[in-house]
């Protein structure tokens, strides 16, 4: 090999020497993708025993774009009339046709739905970026494959759940209350009925109010697949709705999956009676990266973990926890990392990072980013354009932090990342510990004793190992202390839908 | 000089991290047998009793998890051995609160058993529990079971030595600690009991027993924020129930009510009562070279 065909090899970004510059290397076009094939209704009733029916009073309210804060649809505004119809409904498909049918024709009907989920994928996809902002790149290749994934996971217990809880007979509970949050919504939908279902309950469900849209496709899909009616009711609505169902006396089963403070509420409200109840809050996971870590993969790692979906995931690993003597290198490849990140047009497939869900999320993470200066901490934002409307946040992190700050002790729910050090293993273990939450956690170091070790100390209901993020219907999910209560996923999940 | 001896009265005091002190409070209450005599005085324990429990507890919350599964069952088949060994003892505990000879023998038999049912479980429920998850991605992953920390307990009412065993058994053995309320009208055998667990290899702070008042101590054991779950057995009145359920929103306590009438029946005892006390860790790693 000659010396001038070494110069000519391509120019290769290396870190933190020579800064991380992709666009030199690639230049990105839009590449956005098409969403005229979809069809948005103008406006969405509920539905309610297998038919989409008008709100009792009238009422609906707005859906917005909030990448273009442009109307999508408008929603209907359940209330006590609406939600006490919805559970009747409910009761009545549970004792009636849906109790006469076999676990297997059960069984049946979900992996049906699975299956149309599949076949309408793209359109889901577009419309859960449209509705709620995130890169379609993530709905496309994780959302919507992953909601398949969960029915057709779910749809094989129905017939077996004798083999899930051994020594055992389990039986459904009755009618489910549901409400779930506004950063996946398809996702959390299908966690919350897929397994519902398989246990042969029936469901009420009330998606967040301002990522409804898909909750009302997804309806759709349940009338056209021929469940019998009234086993999935799809109430909309805000915080009001929510308490209807929670507080309806003729509801067996109430899951939330939301914030912790929301969750504390409901859980006092279901104080004094013998609902079941799940809940899947809140967390601050610690991201603990050791000096014999793959520098680089943390990096990514932790990329994935705290800029995921916006931030907007209950489980992102919002404190990075470094070890000293790589503590520089770290964050230096970090920010160089962050700069490459592309925050955008949801829909258009190079963007790494979309809109924050609402203009309500948008400013409360503006507020903590007030805080964090406040509070004294150092702010490295990338100086990445954003678009001029819609609601967008630059990647952040924070240096020079303490743990008694707020903005590493509360949630904050965006793209918010604090950098602390730590010399000792049993320090990154006291830190990392140290939150009222413990719902994840993510370790990197080579080496695996040292992997099993924190793992075994870190009191959260997941551990993350040199990746972050990861989901799978057959893993539980879940957390400790302030978290939640129960488990999502695998066999784990299912019991929280059965009389054992 | 008389030749009749006075026989020597225990002084019933509370069980904590291996001690066995007074109330802080200085406070007793009284505890009679089926006809109205006094038996003894039975400490009425403080909120800072509770409070320092909860933080004994907490200390020995580590090192109790951290033992070995074979080591913890073999501890609980120890409480049952020193059990069996002081059969006397508790005989002369039920007698006086209404337990016929049989009955308290039988209470006892099923007090012994139910420990050494659980002493089995210690090493499997991680087996049975437990899971290795196929992913559909390169990773291995796998769910194990894990103590939620601290527990409070509400002993039941009627069952001062049964129930009592049936309540502690499923906590510990999974590797929690506790802080457990007596039985109020019958404090006494649960105080024994602590004699028998103190003797029996039980890290001191694994098991604290407080004897008082439920009314008193409630919304206490409930609005404590180091406590990480809190069981009750009995059917409770429906407004202490509401103000528990209640208070355990503070802090997301898992509350755990199962009302159990009969001690002796097979659904006394469960490993799902064990899983109660549980979470469960799901670990990734990726899989590659």
């Amino acid at each position: 090999m000659s010396d001038t065909e070494t110069k000519e090899a391509p120019y290769k970004p290396t870190s933190p020497n020579s800064k991380l510059d992709f666009e030199s290397v690639w230049e990105y076009a839009p590449a956005p993708q098409t969403s005229d094939f979809v069809e948005v209704k103008e406006r969405y009733d509920l539905f309610i025993g297998g038919k989409f029916v008008k709100p009792s009073k009238g009422r609906y309210f707005k859906s917005t774009n909030p990448a273009t804060e442009e109307e999508i649809t408008e929603f209907a505004e359940a209330t006590q009339k609406d939600v006490d119809k919805a559970v009747k409904a409910a009761r009545k498909a549970f004792e009636g046709e849906w109790s006469r049918i076999s676990a297997k024709e059960r069984g049946k009907y979900i992996y049906r739905i699975a299956r149309m989920i599949q076949e309408r994928a793209r359109e889901f996809a577009v419309l859960e970026s449209m509705d709620g902002g995130k890169p379609i790149r993530e709905s496309r290749d994780v959302d919507i494959p992953l909601v398949a994934a969960y029915f057709f996971y779910y749809a094989g217990w129905a017939d077996k759940l004798e083999y899930a809880f051994p020594g055992r007979k389990p039986k459904p509970l009755g009618v489910c209350g549901q409400i779930i949050p506004w950063n996946f919504p398809l996702l959390m939908l299908a966690w919350k009925i897929a397994p519902a279902l398989a246990c042969g309950n029936t469901v009420v469900l009330k998606p967040a109010e301002t990522t409804s849209l898909t909750a009302l496709k997804f309806a759709e899909l349940v009338r056209d697949c021929g469940l019998p009616e009234g086993v999935v009711n799809i109430v909309t609505g805000a915080g009001q709705t929510g308490a209807e169902i929670v507080n309806h006396k003729d509801i067996d089963k109430v899951a939330f999956t939301g914030s912790t403070q929301v969750g504390k509420i409901i859980q006092k409200s279901l104080a004094g009676t013998d609902k079941k109840y799940t809940l899947e809050l809140g967390g601050k996971g610690a991201l603990v990266i050791f000096e014999d870590a793959p520098i680089d993969q943390a990096v990514e790692g932790i990329i994935n973990a705290i800029y995921f979906n916006q931030g907007h995931v209950c489980c992102a690993g919002s404190r990075l926890l470094v070890q000293e003597g790589v503590a520089d290198k770290v964050i230096q490849k970090l920010k160089d990392r962050l700069e490459t990140l592309i925050v955008g047009d949801p829909l258009d497939k190079n963007t790494d990072i979309g809109a924050i869900n609402s203009k309500e999320q948008f400013e409360t993470v503006n507020k903590y980013l007030e805080l964090g200066v406040d509070e004294g901490a150092d702010i490295y934002q990338s100086k990445c354009d954003i678009p001029e409307n819609g609601y967008f946040i630059r990647p952040t992190l924070f240096t020079n932090v303490s743990q008694s700050n707020r903005v590493v002790q509360e949630e904050i729910f965006g793209p918010v990342l604090t950098v602390q050090t730590f010399r000792t293993a049993d320090e990154g273990i006291e830190k990392a510990n140290n939150t009222p939450y413990g719902l994840a956690s993510g370790v990197w170091t080579d080496k695996g004793s040292k992997i099993f070790q924190m793992g075994s100390k870190m009191r959260s209901g997941v551990i993350w190992a040199n990746t972050y993020n990861k989901f799978d219907p057959t893993s539980p999910f879940g957390g400790y202390k302030e978290s939640g209560v129960g488990r999502e996923g695998g066999l784990h999940g299912l019991a929280a839908y059965t009389k054992i | 000089m008389s030749d009749s001896r006075i026989d020597v009265k225990k002084t019933y005091k509370m069980y904590l991290g291996g001690n066995f002190p007074r109330s802080e409070s200085g406070r007793t209450y009284k505890v009679y047998d089926g006809d109205k005599n006094l038996l003894a005085n039975a400490c009425q324990g403080s909120r800072k009793d509770f409070r320092d429990a909860v933080k004994i507890a907490r200390g020995a919350f580590s090192g109790w998890s951290a033992r070995s599964a074979y080591n913890r069952g073999q501890i609980l088949y120890r409480i049952a051995e020193m059990l069996e060994d002081r059969r006397d003892q508790f005989m002369k505990e039920l007698g006086p609160i209404g337990f016929k000879t049989a009955e308290a023998e039988a209470d006892i038999n099923a007090s012994i058993d139910r420990l050494i049912y659980y002493a089995g479980w210690a090493d499997k429920y991680q087996q049975v529990f437990g899971s290795i998850n196929p992913v559909a991605s390169s990773h291995f992953n796998f769910s194990l079971l894990e103590p939620t920390g601290v527990v409070a307990a509400f002993a039941p009412e009627k069952s001062p030595l049964l129930g009592l065993a049936s309540v502690i058994a499923p906590i510990i053995v999974g590797g929690n600690t506790c802080v457990v309320l007596a039985s109020e009208e019958y404090p006494l055998p649960a105080i024994s009991f602590a004699e028998v667990l103190n003797s029996s290899d039980v890290p001191g702070g694994v098991v604290n027993i407080l004897t008082g008042f439920r009314e008193e101590l409630s919304e206490h054991f409930s609005t404590h924020m180091d406590v990480n779950a809190m069981v009750y057995t009995d059917k409770l009145p429906q407004e202490m129930k509401k103000s528990i359920d209640e208070n355990a929103s503070l802090n997301v306590k898992r509350i755990i009510n199962k009302p159990i009438d009969d001690w002796y029946s097979e659904e006394a005892q469960s490993p799902y009562f064990l899983t109660n006390f549980q979470e469960t860790k799901t670990t990734w790693h990726p899989v590659g070279f």
